[in-house]
């Protein structure tokens, strides 16, 4: 191998203050070499992300205490004063982050942002800057440079902004560049596009490439070499393709198993739990069986016909309505008791607004909702009653969607409390029963939120759903923000409960990894409307609708022997669901694939697309 | 184009508080029971109170009344001065340049030394010059602007004799006031601008300027000030705004001239027009500052351009 690029010997961080100190990163070593990519890949809180800025010394120095080597090109950084590190970063180093959305200054252009740097590192004019900038923005593949370069951070979609990012990190041809989580916050289809981005610069620009991220089927697709991090330790490292092969560490060989992997359901029609390893013994707890069928029934649990939900957006002094966004267009589903109905699709495709016209949290413009038999819509504020006892919401920040000053215990009680279905001393008895139900200590009832993890407050948030005993439980991104590990143990619990209540999910998500394990069937959505919906295995093995097939493509696949197979990216960027006030949707047609696979007949703009190949 | 119809809509919203203003200093007037008895020297008899009411056009009905006042004010013409029998705006106009004297002076050096200390306590925030500083802005707020004034006297004038403690005319004699006036801004705007960019300090963008290899100190002007600036300049152009309507407390203790003299006597002396002269004016310009502010802000904050 030739000489690494940068290489990190024994890197320990602390942070103390307030008389107390706590090492969060214990003698971290790696090396990269030129043009290689190193993954750094671990849960929240494993110093990954803390490795990174201590390696940039961007860390604040008055709370974080950073020893070891840092080498590059034969100097130390850590040794480094201030002002010549500040001749690294961006220049030797440069840095892209896992916000785009709050990573560029809000007041000045995007030109301005990019051109800085040239001003810094090399001296350059503003004029020659501009020139240079420009052609930094075609290299991002920033269509329409000029206009761009005048423009603000906030008329820019999520992928863009991510691209001025990465223009900047390039402007002063770095010889490494330390990517944080930079697709974490994007859309699947954007993540491509980014990674696609990254993996074409490193060729053209020989960089080697610092890649950090929680996602193993971005690992696969992206790294030469994988280090696994854990609790601050580098826990495991190797090639990426030997690593996936045979893990060594149980740690890794837990992380391994517990990530959904697209596909791995094929030729199976029920969904099934995640055969999960014990990161301590490494051994497997289960096989990954498929749950049991869902009773039949004749009649639908739920019944959804042409429901559409507007928000107006208004304008001017008197806030006439310019327009409307269109958030959710005549959809129509049934969903079955003990059935799980995934809403899939990219961010703002209406599919968390339905969930909400469903629970009367938005209100709907028109069409029907029938639970039971009864039109949930028609219910006035006195009878939504019925509505709460039978339909039960998780949502996406266990750490929001807790009061921090209520006890866990009252959480949970207060469905019951508020609906008056029972007295305090039953309400206690049955908190007692639900925590053991959802994997914690009937004990644990007396604790505040802030003294649990993600996982155990989103189970909490699961108790305290269940606590009404509902027939039907609207799960949006419940699991989304749970680390892998965690995320595949809750989807086993909500799979476990839906066996034992004869429970009915809608399960909103983007990921189509889960929902290929959770969910009977699948309902695509795309700018509000239902494109295709059927059984999951017809989905996923024989998807009709172009963007069905984009959201597929789009997924990566924790497969590194994949990683040759250089899919075709689509660039488009997702459109939004705003029209005129008088606009009329238009009348849709459908086709049926197969028994209850069905999908709406597309026009021709899908066509001479590159995802709709 | 959004830019212009949100200046439009500004505008047209000052528009309706004027109306509002004038609606209430108008019937304020019926609040304290009739006008004309209220006006009158009390030992004026019924017949006296029955001219002066007809003269003054107090009998006619009351919409009348309030257009003949609205269409007074658009003209300029707030009525005469009972007190000193001539129209209440000259008067009014008299006092303005001494107020507003005072006003941008108190504002001049409570905003730039406040801007300045508020950015050096932001960048060393918890250290020792912080702490001096959050200590100096907490007292001047806490203190009531007599008794600094009193105190200001009494070191300046009176032991040490390097100032005048009152009147107006020589640049000596405006020191004391503006000093005493502004001290409570000076520390408001400190402690705003402490706040605001320690807040913007912290964002995700500096991290990223950090990235980039910028100094620090190109950091602090170019990168967060910008963003800091935008809360601080509202507070700002309501401070100027209520300074403009008279500094009350602070004109009377140095024999100070201005509007806020003027409402304070012509209030003592049941003095009317020059009342709500006084008060529409204050608000007049609370408007303004205010609509000002906002197209400064379509110029800091790009989100409203477009």
């Amino acid at each position: 191998m030739s000489e690494p690029i940068i290489r990190v010997e024994n890197l320990e961080v602390s942070f103390f203050g307030q008389g107390t100190s706590q090492r969060v990163v214990h003698g971290v070593s790696f090396d990269i070499a030129p043009r290689e990519t190193l993954a750094l890949v671990g849960e929240s809180g494993s110093g990954k992300s803390v490795t990174a800025l201590a390696m940039m010394r961007l860390l604040p120095r008055e709370t974080a205490r950073i020893t070891g080597r840092v080498s590059l090109a034969g100097r130390d950084l850590l040794a480094m004063s201030e002002a010549a590190m500040r001749g690294v970063r961006g220049n030797e180093i440069a840095m892209i982050f896992q916000e785009p959305m709050s990573s560029l200054n809000p007041a000045l252009t995007v030109g301005d942002q990019i051109s800085e740097v040239l001003v810094q590192h090399r001296a350059m004019s503003f004029r020659e800057a501009r020139a240079e900038t420009l052609r930094l923005l075609d290299k991002a593949r920033i269509a329409a440079a000029a206009r761009r370069f005048r423009e603000y951070p906030h008329q820019l979609s999520g992928g863009m902004r991510q691209r001025v990012m990465i223009a900047i990190a390039l402007a002063c041809r770095p010889k490494l560049l330390i990517a944080d989580e930079p697709t974490t916050a994007l859309d699947v289809t954007i993540q491509a596009q980014i990674l696609a981005l990254i993996e074409a610069l490193r060729e053209e620009e020989d960089l080697a490439v610092l890649f950090i991220t929680h996602d193993m089927g971005v690992v696969a697709e992206i790294a030469d070499r994988t280090a696994v991090m854990a609790n601050g330790r580098v826990v495991e490292a190797g090639e990426t393709a030997a690593l996936f092969r045979a893990p060594r560490e149980p740690y890794t060989r837990a992380l391994l198993a517990a990530v959904p992997r697209l596909g791995s359901m094929r030729g199976t029609r029920l969904p099934a739990r995640f055969p999960l390893v014990d990161p301590r013994t490494g051994k497997t707890d289960g096989t990954g069986e498929p749950v049991a069928s869902p009773p039949a029934a004749e009649t639908p649990l739920l019944r959804v016909r042409d429901l559409s939900a507007r928000f107006d957006m208004a304008s001017g002094f008197f806030g006439r309505v310019t327009g409307r966004v269109h958030a959710a267009e005549n959809v129509s589903f049934d969903l079955f008791a003990g059935e799980t109905l995934a809403l899939v699709g990219e961010s703002g495709c209406g599919k968390s607004t339905t969930g909400r016209a469903i629970m009367r949290l938005t209100e709907a413009a028109s069409g029907k909702v029938e639970l039971e038999g009864r039109d949930v819509l028609a219910l006035k504020r006195a009878e939504l009653r019925f509505l709460r006892e039978r339909v039960q919401m998780i949502f996406q920040d266990p750490f929001a969607s807790l009061d921090p000053r209520m006890r866990i215990g009252a959480a949970i009680a207060e469905p019951m409390l508020v609906h008056g279905l029972a007295s305090r001393e039953d309400a206690r008895k049955k908190v007692a029963e639900l925590l053991p139900r959802v994997g914690l200590d009937p004990a644990m009832a007396a604790r505040y939120p802030h003294e649990f993890s993600g996982g155990q407050r989103q189970r909490i948030c699961i108790a305290r759903a269940l606590a009404l005993a509902p027939k039907l439980i609207v799960a949006d991104e419940a699991v989304s923000a749970l680390d892998v590990s965690i995320k595949a143990q809750v989807i086993n619990l909500m799979l476990d409960l839906q066996q034992d209540f004869g429970l009915a999910f809608l399960f909103i998500s983007h990921d189509m990894a889960v929902v290929e394990r959770i969910a009977h069937r699948v309902a695509v959505m795309y700018l509000g409307e239902i494109v295709e919906i059927g059984p999951r295995a017809a989905i996923f093995e024989n998807p009709q609708h172009p963007c069905t097939r984009r959201l597929l493509a789009a997924v990566p696949i924790p497969d590194p022997a994949r990683k040759g197979l250089r899919r075709v990216i689509d660039e488009t960027e997702v459109k939004n669901p705003i029209r005129p006030v008088d606009h009329v949707p238009p009348l849709r047609q459908w086709r049926t694939v197969s028994p209850g696979h069905e999908v709406q007949v597309f026009g021709k703009e899908w066509h001479d697309r590159p995802g709709a190949a | 184009m959004k830019a212009l119809s949100f200046i439009a809509g500004r505008a047209l919203q000052g528009l309706i508080v004027m109306i509002g203003v004038s609606l209430i200093v108008f019937f304020a007037l019926f609040l304290t029971g009739d006008p004309a008895a209220v006006m009158m020297p009390p030992e004026a008899s019924r017949a006296e109170i029955e001219a002066f009411r007809h003269a003054m056009g107090y009998d006619d009905p009351i919409l009348v009344q309030y257009l003949r006042f609205a269409g007074g004010v658009l003209s300029g013409d707030f009525g005469r001065s009972l007190r000193f029998q001539r129209p209440a705006v000259d008067l009014l106009f008299e006092r303005l340049p001494a107020t507003a004297l005072l006003a941008i002076t108190a504002l001049l050096w409570s905003s730039l030394l406040g801007f300045v200390l508020g950015t050096v306590a932001a960048v060393r925030q918890n250290g020792a010059v912080d702490f001096v500083i959050r200590v100096i802005s907490l007292l001047g707020q806490a203190i009531p602007v007599f008794w600094l004034a009193l105190l200001l006297i009494i070191v300046f004038s009176l032991n040490l004799r390097w100032l005048p403690s009152g009147g107006i005319g020589t640049a000596q004699q405006l020191i004391l006031p503006s000093l005493a006036l502004g001290a409570y801004y000076f520390s408001a705007i400190t402690r705003l601008v402490r706040a605001s960019l320690i807040e913007v300090l912290g964002e995700n963008y500096i991290r990223t300027a950090r990235a980039k290899g910028i100094s620090n100190f190109r950091i602090v002007v170019h990168h967060a000030l910008r963003n800091a600036l935008i809360p601080v300049l509202t507070v700002q152009g309501m401070y100027f705004a209520s300074l403009l309507g008279g500094a009350l407390i602070t004109e009377i203790i140095f024999a100070w001239p201005g509007i806020g003299r003027l409402a304070v006597d012509s209030i003592q002396t049941k003095d009317f027009p020059v009342v709500q002269a006084v008060v529409l004016f204050a608000a007049f310009t609370f408007v303004v500052t205010n609509f000002l502010v906002d197209v400064a802000y379509v110029f800091l904050n790009p989100r409203i351009r477009l």
